[in-house]
Order: structure tokens, then sequence, then C-alpha cells
């Protein structure tokens, strides 16, 4: 075989690796049979009747819902806050300060969850919702800094300046100039933290109680204890609000593109 | 004027300080709070404070004096959380065995007779031997290095000094050297596989490149949740990759894919792979594209200018993938839970069992700042390579 195929082949071989992991859990959400496995005997809604209905997975969602939310509240008021101060060039501290805003992501989720729970339950937060949402907020702040640094590093400095020179107050500046060129940045890292907040399993089993169980946490006792093709359909759930966020922000930024312009 | 130049001044530093006590309070403090446990010792000396102020007067030789036992028996008398004597007699009998039973023999002592003293070697003739006085001297100090050594599968013996578990105690080592070996196999999968293609993507135009780059990127955005149960349902027994390959009759028998080393490595390699791809990725984007050539036409053989002049260029971007894919993967906890069986736990499932299975917290937290040191140590390095590769850039 010559060189180039193979080298093709690799490309296409490993394509695969990366994608089909992805793709095979969707059919499965649409099965009538009790068990995760192909073939699909026929199609049915079964397991999303299962997963609308049935009490454990309901309050799943609702849970994910009400935290996923109030995680991306939380992360964006504050990342957004910090990124706009590590704008400016703080002499020393800057780098330091920008470096332990980034640890959450590298710490063990399981380290950090047994300190969560320790300190949760002495402030007496524990099995709360504003627990989880702290220890999600905690996790996604990073993305969110990480994404509106890089829309505030792309605006140039001298349309702020140009607005400030005819005369608008900085405040005016900041609402009409920074924030709206901002917003493609602030918006992505605010799915951002909600995709985290969605997906995170560790912390929360640690900080979160029986009444605080996500859809992720359910996900995960599921797959462990009696594996059931309502986690496909949850999945599948999963990734179509991941998609459907990923195009609302998609839309807007388009929006604001063609307003810009 | 004096009052704008104070707001332009510290502006900066209003807007961060939000984020910045949120991430003291809610990650420094639980950190913290790991650390504290892991060192911290107050089962015994919480129950008895009386014990504490006599102790001192005792030469840890002899059976102990009247008064430190006396002391001791009024101590366990004003002990009525039963939870907190359950959690002292648990740390003494772990110092010394014996002390179950002979707790449970004096305590029902102490309940029976309210006061006046009792005379413990009588009860029981353990109480003359000094070992258990002894134990319990040691354990009056509120600060222990005993979670901490026994993470490392090290004790200290009766003179104090460090010496290794006895064997059959043993298992911590091993279980961190387990958690680095699948992470360093899970490493070295993702450089051969990585590399390559990522070499792939720089060579590729067009459609094949956006392609490509879409295999890698795409698996990044999708939950590690879902990643994680796919690779369930690919590798179980009547999974789809057994059945595929039992329909072409490659194999007459199901492989055992899940709950064993070899489900987990294919996981985890999955998981990790993009994280080493980007990084080498953007490193061979670097390389002037007319390096290659310019070696071959000086008449190197092809292999011989990749490792001449190739793998040195790109060796920034192979460490600072491996690096991270090292890094994330010792921390792992999800994928070895739902796809590894019981001999592929890593350092993670332990932690999270002696938290919440078995309530031994200070254990957990020592074996957390073990793992905790070793990933910041990493990140650290990884850091000082992406400021090198910045400066040099």
């Amino acid at each position: 075989m010559p060189a180039k195929t193979l080298q093709w082949l690799f490309g296409a071989l490993m394509a695969a690796f990366l994608i089909v992991p992805l793709l095979v859990m969707m059919p499965l959400a649409f099965t009538s049979s009790l068990l995760l496995v192909y073939p699909i005997p026929s199609f049915s809604f079964r397991w999303f009747v299962e997963l609308f209905t049935l009490p454990v997975w309901q309050r799943a969602i609702v849970n994910s819902l009400i935290i996923g939310f109030g995680t991306t509240a939380l992360a964006t008021v504050l990342g957004v806050l910090a990124a706009l101060g590590l704008r400016r060039r703080l002499p020393m501290i800057g780098g330091l300060i920008r470096t332990l805003f980034m640890l959450p992501m590298v710490v063990p989720a399981v380290v950090l969850g047994i300190g969560m729970q320790i300190l949760l339950a002495r402030i007496g937060l524990a099995n709360t919702h504003l627990a989880v949402i702290i220890a999600h907020t905690v996790v996604a702040v990073p993305f969110v800094i990480v994404s509106v640094s890089g829309s505030l590093a792309g605006i140039d400095r001298r349309v702020e300046l140009a607005a400030a020179s005819l005369g608008a107050a900085p405040q005016r500046v900041f609402s009409k100039v920074t924030l709206p060129l901002a917003m493609p940045g602030i918006l992505t890292g605010a799915v951002l933290a909600f995709a985290t907040s969605l997906d995170e399993v560790v912390l929360t089993l640690f900080v979160a109680g029986p009444n605080q169980r996500t859809l992720a946490r359910q996900m995960f006792s599921t797959i462990r204890d009696n594996i059931s093709p309502a986690i496909a359909a949850a999945a599948f759930l999963f990734i179509f609000g991941t998609l459907l966020l990923a195009a609302v922000v998609l839309i807007v930024r388009r929006k604001k593109e063609v307003a810009t312009i | 004027m004096s009052g704008k130049s104070f707001l332009q001044k510290s502006g900066p530093l209003l807007l961060v300080a939000p984020l910045f006590l949120f991430i003291c309070l809610f990650f420094i403090w639980p950190l913290g709070s790991v650390l504290t446990q892991s060192v911290s010792d107050n089962a015994v000396a919480r129950l008895l404070p009386e014990t504490a102020k006599v102790a001192s007067s005792w030469d840890g030789q002899s059976a102990p004096a009247e008064g430190l036992q006396a002391a001791f028996v009024t101590d366990l008398r004003a002990a009525t959380d039963e939870q907190a004597v359950g959690d002292m007699v648990r740390r003494l009998n772990s110092a010394q065995s014996g002390f179950r039973t002979l707790m449970s023999k004096t305590l029902k002592a102490v309940q029976d007779k309210p006061e006046g003293p009792i005379d413990l070697v009588a009860l029981d003739r353990k109480w003359s031997q000094p070992q258990y006085w002894k134990a319990i001297t040691d354990a009056l100090s509120p600060t222990t290095d005993r979670y901490l050594l026994a993470a490392v599968d090290l004790m200290r013996n009766d003179a104090g000094e460090i010496i290794s578990q006895p064997p059959k105690q043993t298992i911590n080592v091993a279980i961190f050297g387990r958690t680095f070996w699948i992470s360093a196999t899970v490493t070295i999968f993702c450089v051969l596989l990585g590399y390559p293609y990522a070499l792939l993507i720089t060579v590729a135009t067009g459609w094949k490149k956006q392609a490509l780059l879409a295999a890698v990127l795409l698996p990044l955005w999708t939950s590690l949740l879902v990643r994680t149960a796919a690779w369930f349902i690919l590798l179980q027994e009547q999974g789809l990759i057994n059945s595929a390959l039992m329909d072409l009759n490659i194999i007459a028998d199901p492989l055992a894919l899940i709950f064993n080393r070899t489900g987990v490595i294919i996981a985890m390699t999955h998981v990790s792979l993009p994280m080493m791809v980007l990084p080498i990725y953007s490193v061979l984007l670097t390389i002037p594209k007319n390096l290659m050539p310019a070696a071959a036409s000086l008449g190197a053989h092809p292999l011989r200018a990749f490792v001449r002049v190739l793998l040195p260029l790109s060796f920034g971007g192979i460490a600072a993938g491996s690096l991270l894919v090292f890094m994330s993967a010792i921390g792992y906890y999800i994928t070895p839970a739902l796809i590894g069986g019981a001999g592929d736990q890593m350092i993670s499932s332990f932690i999270a069992f002696h938290a919440q299975n078995s309530g031994n917290w200070g254990m957990a937290s020592a074996l957390g700042i073990v793992l905790l040191v070793v990933t910041i140590i990493l990140y650290a390095v990884y850091e000082r390579l992406a400021t090198q590769r910045e400066r040099s850039a």
C-alpha cells in the first residue's frame, strides 16, 4: 500500500475512534428494548416518557436546571468582573491572581470535593442547592475568565479612546462600547459555565444531598447500578440541550455582528 | 479629582475582589481544610481533657500513676457523645490492637459505677501494661503525621522513628503506583496516536483538514459522562465492538473489554487524546514547512530528517500535551469507576471510599494531599514550559 493511502487510512480510523463513541449513544435513546444494546428492535419514545414521568429523573432534570442556571449566573457575573479587572495591568499580582483563578481546573475533583464537603458542612450549607451551585461555580469560573479575557483582548483600545474623546463618560464607554464588543465572549463563557455544571459529577457526589441529585449524578449511579436505556435518553437531552444553547449563542452573535456592521 | 484617580487606581482591584474572595472562601479554604484534616488528630484529645492535663507527669515506661487513671475515668464519665466515643475507640484500636474489647469493658464499668474511683487494673490486666497508656498519651496531641505517613505506607515505631508499614498493610504505594502506571500508559498511547494525527492535520488541506480538526474538537465539547457511557455501550459483552468482531468471524467468543484494564485504557485514551493533539498541532503550525524538504535535499532519509529536525522542534508540544494528559489522568474518578474492575480503581476512588464509605476523613485527606502535591508540581512544570515557549516565540 502506498504511503499516502496508509496516511489517510490512519486519519480516517483515528477520526472514527474519536467520533463514533459520540454518535453511538443517540439511536439507543429511541430503543424499545429494556437493554442498552444493539440491534434496536423497534423505535420507541418509552425512555423519554420514563425520563419525564419517573420522579427520580424528573427531580434530577429540575435540579440540573436550577443548579445549571444558578451556576451560570454566579460564574458569569464573578468571571466577567474579574476579567475586566485583569484587563488592566496589575503590577506583580496580576499573573498570580490569574493563576489562582485557573487552578480549580487543575486540582483533582475528588480532593476539592472532600474539602468542600468539610467546609460546607461547617458553615451550615451542606445538602442545599446553594452548596452545589457554589461548588460548580468554582470549577466553571475559569472557563468564563478564559473566554471573556479572550474577547476583551481582541477589542481595539482606540475605539474606547475615541468614544471617550468624543465626550462619553466612562460608564457610557463601558456600556455602549466595551460591553457590546465583549458580548460574544461573555455568552460563550456563560454557555461553557452551564455545560460544566450540567456535566459535573464528582463534586456533586460530595456536596449534594438526596434532594440535590442532578441529571449527571443520576446518570452516574444508573450506569453503575442498573444500566438502562434511560441513560441514552438522558445523554440525548444532554447533547441536545448543549447544542440548543450553542445555537442560541450563535444566533445572538450573528445578530450582534449584523447590527454592528 | 483625587477621588477619580483613586477609583482608577483601585478600579481593577475592586473588579477582581469579588471573585478573589469567592475563590479564597470556596477553593482555598476547602483545600486548607483537607490539609488540616490530614494532620489533625483530635478524636482522642477532645474527649480526654483531664487526662491530657496530667499525662506529662507520667514517664511512659512504668505502670501509670493513680492520678492518670483517675483523670481517665473522670473523662470517660464526662464523655456522653456515643459517636465521638466510637471515633476515639477506633482511633485507639488502630494504634494498639486489643483496645476495642478493653474499652467496651471499661466503658461498661464506668457506666455501672457513676461515682468514686475505679481500679482499672483489677478490671483488666491490660491496664497495667504501659503500651495501652502510651497509645492514649500519644493520641492526645492534636496534630499527627500518622495519616500522611500512612498515605505512603510509612509509620512510626515505638521509638518514634519512621519505618515502613508491615507488608500486609501496605496498599497505598501500590495504588499510587497503579494510578501513575495507568496514567503513563494512557499518555504514551496518546503520544503514539496523537503525534501522527496532529502531523496529518498540519499537512492536510481543505475539507480534510476541517474534518480532522472537527474530529478532535467535537469530543472536547461533549460531556465526559456521555463519552464514558458511550464506551460502556461499545465495550460491554454484547457491545458493538464484540458483536462486530463476532459477525466478521474474527473471534468466536466475546472479548473481555469492560471492567478490566483494557477498557479503562481505551476509554481514558479517547477522553485524553484531544488534550495531546491540540498542543502538538499548535507547535507544528509554527515550524516552517520547508525544513523537511531542505533536510531531504541534503540527502537525509525521511526517517532521519524526522528524528533530527521535526521531532526536536516539536518536542515542546509533546511535553506540554504529555503533562496535560498525565496531570488530568492521575485525578480520574468517573471513567475507572464505570469502566474499570476492582483492580483498576485509581487513587481518587480510594480517596472517595475513605471519605464516604468508611468515614476516615484523616486518611482520605492525607491521600488527597499527596495527589494534590503531585498535580501541583506537574502544573508548575507545565506553566514553566508554557512561559518559556511564549518567551522564545
